[in-house]
């Protein structure tokens, strides 16, 4: 088993750790911790294929993973603004308690 | 496209290349800069207007790049070609419209409004840098930037109960799928080596591992699917369209997707250009899957806004077709459709946010019982689109539909097509019950004081959409033109034989 394969086979487990942690939890906080493994299992992806690619001076990867990651955290800051929105309403955080819409 | 340096390419700025972009950017600015100075509890109307000027002129500069040499920019990040402008031009008037729509909304709402323009201009740039990027890099980004600006203004009615629950729910889905599309995007990288679309096309052809790149694929098409609402990634939609006030709903029901659908385009023709084999099935199946879920869902739903939810479904599922029948004239018929389809789409939410009011509390089905009678322009106005988005002659709708099922025939996707034509004829029964309960049912004084009485630049709205809505059904040629030549810029294999049969009908 090369090294990237190795690379490969964690990155595949983290995401379906988030994938799981995001269909399963109820809560919106752990369901966001979830999605975030996942967005962090594709930046592992692209750090890998990056070092084991042929084309590893072109700084493709690295970029990718750095941007990522920016707009993970900007993207959860909206995220936990939204679910302090929603606490103040319903005094909950539990997804399956949002059920004010039916049809 | 990487075309050789000619003198005329190099007399210009690359800025020029996303000059819409950076008008959209400067005027949001602009924007919260005008709401620090404004006297507080005065009219938010002046963000309005410069909101909107802005919009005019980032409109006016897509229509100027028309008229540069299509070409790449930034490192061949972006790249602006008739494609793009198609898109730009789609994207501006969407936004056009809405601000016009919003400009009366907030009356007596004073604060926050201000972020409310702000994060439209934002979203719209976050958009239009979607439909003119040729690298994963900027296609994420940029599509990051629209995805985060409508999860905030999802729930813009902060006291409402619906539209938090709406907003979050857009947001946790909506991440979700990015994280699928990371995901595909970082497997594409892998199989080719670059995440620049020309550059996967060439690792394509050359033939890069079948299965990293059929996965690559999937999982990108499964967060472009989440964004754009096709089944089976559409359970968000009804919730969040009910929950999020309804002229966010028009635009984020239109112009994302139809940044989206551009992003899918070009990574679908441009990117996987040789290897339709992979996406073809899998674009097959969401499409029927969209039309019928979405008709037959559409068919039970008492509230009105959720049943336009569930008919949005549908009509993407419609543009999907498209994306069946090939280049370059499903990807006209595609463009087109996204046209079209936000024509009559923002102008029903707009009639809706009209008739409920801001607090939104007649949107159901028999709220709209005898609406002709006290409303009578605005329950015509909303018959129009209804008619529209119906599919019958003369409207928006009447030829979108066209082009998306000839381009499908004349592909070899007859099925399809009759597929497509038995979901329009279940479709019509929710619409037409929607009108016969606007003129037919007889009048019902108002549960609560309708206060609803349209502005000057509402009436504009309404009415620029109106003539949109029967300009594309009536004089479709112009747009379409614009729609193929946007095509025409893919390298994508020409399907010489669908080509222009629908076209040359139509000039006679």
């Amino acid at each position: 088993m090369s090294s990237l394969t190795g690379y490969l086979l964690v990155s595949a487990l983290i995401f379906s750790i988030g994938l799981a942690g995001a269909l399963t939890r109820r809560s919106a906080i752990l369901v966001l911790i979830g999605i975030e493994l996942m967005l962090n299992a594709a930046n592992l992806n692209f750090i890998a294929f990056w070092r084991y690619g042929p084309n590893a001076q072109a700084l493709t990867g690295v970029m990718f993973a750095i941007f990522s990651i920016g707009i993970a955290a900007a993207e959860a800051a909206v995220g936990l603004g939204i679910v302090l929105a929603v606490y103040r309403h319903s005094k909950t955080t539990e997804l399956d308690r949002m059920n004010s819409m039916k049809g | 496209m990487n075309e050789p340096m000619t003198p005329s390419m190099i007399a210009f700025s690359p800025a020029l290349r996303i000059l819409p972009e950076i008008l959209m950017t400067l005027t949001g600015v602009l924007v919260m800069l005008v709401e620090a100075v404004l006297k507080p509890r005065t009219s938010r109307k002046p963000l309005g207007i410069v909101a909107i000027l802005g919009t005019l002129a980032a409109i006016a500069a897509s229509v100027y790049q028309l008229f540069l040499p299509a070409g790449t920019a930034f490192f061949g990040t972006v790249q602006s070609d008739a494609f793009s402008v198609f898109f730009h031009l789609v994207i501006g008037c969407i936004v056009l419209v809405t601000l016009l729509i919003s400009l009366d909304y907030f009356e007596g709402h004073t604060s926050f409004v201000g972020e409310y323009y702000a994060l439209i201009l934002f979203g719209a740039t976050g958009m239009m840098l979607m439909t003119c990027s040729v690298e994963l890099l900027m296609v994420f980004i940029s599509l990051e930037i629209s995805s985060i600006s409508t999860y905030i203004l999802a729930g813009y009615r902060k006291r409402s109960a619906t539209s938090p629950e709406a907003s979050i729910k857009y947001f946790l889905l909506g991440s979700f799928a990015t994280a699928f599309f990371l995901y595909g995007i970082a497997l594409c990288f892998g199989a080719t080596g670059s995440t620049n679309l020309y550059e996967i096309a060439k690792g394509v052809a050359d033939g890069a591992s079948p299965l990293l790149l059929t996965v690559a694929f999937g999982m990108m098409l499964i967060g472009l699917g989440f964004k754009v609402s096709l089944a089976p990634f559409h359970v968000w939609t009804p919730d969040v369209y009910e929950g999020a006030p309804a002229p966010v709903v028009g635009l984020m029901s239109t112009a994302p997707k139809a940044a989206a659908f551009a992003v899918l385009l070009r990574i679908a023709y441009g990117a996987f250009g040789t290897a339709i084999h992979i996406w073809m099935p899998l674009v097959w199946i969401m499409a029927v899957l969209s039309m019928t879920i979405g008709n037959l869902g559409a068919l039970t739903q008492r509230n009105v806004k959720r049943m336009l939810a569930y008919s949005s479904i549908a009509h993407a599922g419609y543009l999907l077709v498209a994306f069946t029948a090939l280049a370059p004239m499903g990807i006209a018929a595609a463009s087109f459709y996204t046209a079209a389809y936000a024509a009559m789409n923002v102008g029903a939410f707009g009639i809706i946010s009209y008739l409920s009011g801001y607090n939104e509390a007649r949107t159901s089905l028999s709220d709209f019982a005898g609406i002709a009678r006290r409303h009578p322009v605005a329950a015509a106005a909303f018959a129009v689109f209804l008619i529209s988005l119906i599919g019958i002659p003369f409207t928006a709708g009447f030829f979108g539909k066209f082009y998306v099922f000839t381009a499908a025939i004349n592909s070899g996707n007859a099925w399809l097509a009759v597929l497509g034509l038995l979901n329009s004829g279940v479709a019509a029964f929710y619409y037409l019950r929607l009108l016969a309960q606007m003129y037919m049912v007889p009048v019902e004084p108002p549960r609560e004081a309708d206060t609803a009485h349209a502005r000057p630049a509402f009436i504009l709205a309404m009415a620029i959409l109106v003539l949109a809505v029967f300009a594309l059904g009536i004089f479709p040629g112009r747009i379409l033109d614009l729609a193929r030549a946007g095509a025409a810029t893919f390298s994508g294999p020409a399907n010489a034989a669908s080509q222009t049969v629908p076209v040359a009908l139509l000039r006679r």
